[in-house]
């Protein structure tokens, strides 16, 4: 059967499982639309094309499964590229699918015209120019599997108007060979020996997970080895909901904004066991002052993370999961306890703590209130800043995919439609977007989809007139010369604002109002915005400062 | 050190501007880069000359191994292999200097393949020390243009990679 390119790419979506796209149309990409328009594949209609890469990306994050986004040709597809590169960057699967003008008007400056195959070029996992219908089935299929196995990301395809009319003979390829591509790898049995032992003979061990644990599926496994062997779990941003932030072996989040303990933990090791995480300078701090008494295990996917940044004793290329498994069966446990009393009594002596002030609401205790009434049993997306650190010390996460947060770019405005696509594919989850007063400013114009589409996702701004974490920094190490981080004045009223949109708006200013607000954003079945009215000049601590040691923690 | 890599890559638009921009993006260098097809239509070999230590090129290896469109890649600089590069220089070369000129074209094996009134083109193939070498014997007599290929590469023996 003859199938034009635009009804090919809806049965190749069929047939890859996909349900729910978030996109917006425009010129270029309309022969597709057209399609849509008779199709069962549901369409979130979002109200900026970066909403529609952030939503994709919440969406993949909270179920496992890739995110798709769609965008016009031109500036539709030059407004996915910070979604993009969120997703490249934080090793998350979707699939980005932009109209491109006619191939015979590619180069010609035409109208909506962006190369945005090479603008796109290094922050996609793979790219596609589809040039000839006839590859365009082969070329679906290949983009969902590098999008989804190995170390996952961002695939772009980009479709000219006179492919997505064309017509072709369709059947759904079998899985493509690719020879350029090696998603899993062989894992050396000598390896994973070399790592138990050093284990078995570490006197001061410690984990330290990331991202890869979850996008690996491997929380079982990490869990039964830091059980079996009696060693402390730290983890990443990314890595939050590895491993679940009540057991007595978690040390929560280490690095800038980490815990005490589990920085004290790293930087005095003897063994680090770094598992799908890449030591990025937001977790090491200074790198040559960065635990300098540990071996290091280092398991991940892929190859370039393992001695990029620190050297490595015993790397284990491979799938987290498959590589924590054979760990497992030749796993030995250290049997000094001493490490271990050590690293407890750092994390009984330092907990993360705040000052409270009478009639003041203190952020950190919005976030302890969320968890408080949600038993940690929520999806949390963040904005970027300070709401974002708060969110990641106070919420306890318990289980993987439930808390969504921008890692590696710090992409603010992030939260709002990360929460919005996590809620369309969890529709019986609730979702709170944990945000401050200038992120939620970059991506508000969602408020409309969310609404449009019953998304009862919940907005906690934790608003305290700044750019919060800009102006931090201006106050410790920048003389306190707040230079443009003043957002008092233009700052809409969000309550509003909320109501404008057709959402619920609340606003609590004093710290009994707090979880009356959050218990009534609990009950009301819609989308709802609260405005915490939060200590203007709190700080997050710990903090450790840009090029300075882990152990040279300020605060807290 | 100076590394050559082999690299075996999809024969496609777009290849070598993923190749490149690689090197661009991560800050590494790139001494010279050859890329023609090989016997199959489908692959390209690209040979890429590339200065830096070995942590360094360890990750251009690993991140060019990871762009879907590198078929295979190998650091052969330790192993034994046939490197040339093409040469074309024009020199200046009035009718009494010929005598001189093609003399030292003689020694090095070169080739004269254009004379006009006042020059001459000389085609040299060889490793990177004779171009060197060749390119410093005739800069006495004025080079006027030179251009050259980059280098490609072929290791001895058996198939690389079969044994």
């Amino acid at each position: 059967m003859k199938l034009t390119g635009a009804e090919i790419i809806i049965k190749a979506f069929e047939h890859e499982g996909v349900d729910i796209v978030f996109g917006y149309p425009g010129g270029q990409i309309l022969p597709f639309y057209d399609k849509l328009f008779d199709s069962s594949i549901r369409h979130i209609l979002v109200r900026h094309e970066q909403g529609a890469a952030h939503a994709a990306e919440g969406y993949a994050r909270a179920t496992g499964k890739p995110g798709v986004c769609i965008a016009t040709s031109g500036p539709g597809a030059t407004n996915l590229v910070t979604g993009i590169a969120n997703a490249y960057m934080d090793s998350i699967p979707i699939i980005a699918l932009t109209g491109q003008v006619p191939t015979t008007k590619i180069g010609s400056d035409a109208f909506q015209e962006a190369d945005i195959t090479g603008i796109t070029l290094p922050i996609v996992k793979h790219s596609y120019l589809v040039r000839d219908v006839n590859t365009l089935a082969g070329i679906v299929r290949s983009a969902f599997h590098i999008a989804t196995t190995g170390r996952p990301g961002p695939v772009l395809i980009d479709l000219p108007n006179d492919v997505s009319t064309a017509t072709a003979e369709f059947e759904y390829p079998p899985p493509v060979a690719l020879r350029g591509y090696r998603a899993r790898r062989e894992i050396d049995p000598n390896l994973i020996y070399q790592a138990a032992k050093a284990i078995g003979e570490a006197k001061k061990p410690v984990i330290y997970s990331g991202g890869g644990v979850i996008s690996s599926g491997a929380s079982e496994e990490l869990r039964e080895l830091a059980e079996r062997a009696q060693i402390p779990v730290t983890t990443t941003l990314l890595g939050k909901g590895a491993f679940p932030e009540t057991h007595p072996l978690s040390l929560g989040m280490l690095g800038m904004h980490g815990t005490k303990y589990s920085n004290y933990a790293i930087s005095y090791s003897d063994l680090i066991i770094a598992i799908g995480a890449r030591f990025d300078d937001r977790i090491t701090g200074r790198l040559d002052a960065f635990a300098p008494h540990a071996k290091v295990i280092h398991i991940d996917i892929d190859p370039a993370e393992i001695g990029k940044n620190v050297r490595v004793h015993h790397p284990l290329n491979g799938d987290v999961r498959a590589v924590l498994k054979e760990l497992l069966l030749r796993l030995e446990a250290p049997e000094d306890q001493e490490w271990l009393k050590q690293v407890m009594a750092w994390k009984a002596e330092n907990p993360l703590t705040y000052t409270r002030i009478e009639g003041v609401i203190k952020p950190q205790y919005v976030i302890e209130q969320i968890w408080d009434l949600t038993g940690g049993n929520c999806i949390v997306t963040t904005e970027v800043g300070q709401n974002q650190m708060w969110a990641a010390q106070y919420y306890k996460t318990l289980a993987p995919r439930t808390f969504i947060s921008s890692g590696g770019l710090g992409t603010m405005g992030f939260g709002l439609p990360a929460a919005i696509g996590a809620q369309a594919g969890c529709p019986d989850k609730l979702v709170f977007d944990i945000a401050g007063d200038g992120s939620i400013q970059m991506n508000s114009q969602e408020l409309a989809t969310a609404v449009a589409y019953n998304l009862p996702v919940k907005v906690a701004i934790l608003n305290n007139g700044y750019l919060g974490m800009v102006r931090q920094w201006q106050e410790l190490m920048w003389n306190r010369r707040y230079s443009q981080t003043d957002l008092n004045v233009g700052t809409p009223d969000f309550v509003k604002l909320a109501e404008a949109y057709g959402a619920l708006g609340l606003r609590a200013t004093r710290p009994e109002e707090v979880r009356p607000a959050l218990e009534q954003a609990i009950a009301t079945p819609k989308p709802v915005v609260i405005d915490f009215v939060v200590a203007r000049e709190e700080n997050v601590f710990p903090f450790v400062p840009p090029g300075q040691p882990l152990t040279k923690m300020v605060g807290g | 050190m100076r590394h050559t890599l082999s690299v075996l890559v999809e024969n496609q638009p777009g290849v070598l501007t993923r190749v490149a921009g690689l090197f661009a993006r991560r800050g590494y260098n790139i001494e010279s880069l050859a890329v023609g097809q090989t016997h199959d239509p489908s692959v390209s070999c690209m040979t890429i000359v590339a200065g830096g230590d070995d942590l360094v090129i360890e990750q251009v290896v690993n991140q060019l191994d990871k762009l879907i469109d590198v078929i295979e890649i190998r650091d052969i600089t330790q192993v034994k292999y046939v490197d040339r590069e093409l040469m074309l220089l024009k020199v200046k070369a009035e009718a009494s200097m010929r005598g001189e000129i093609m003399q030292i074209v003689d020694i090095f094996r070169a080739r004269i393949v254009d004379i006009g009134q006042e020059t001459l083109i000389i085609e040299c193939t060889g490793d990177a020390g004779k171009a060197q070498a060749i390119e410093k014997s005739l800069k006495p007599f004025g080079i006027l243009e030179l251009a050259r290929t980059g280098k490609i590469a072929m290791v001895r023996g058996p198939k690389y990679g079969d044994v």
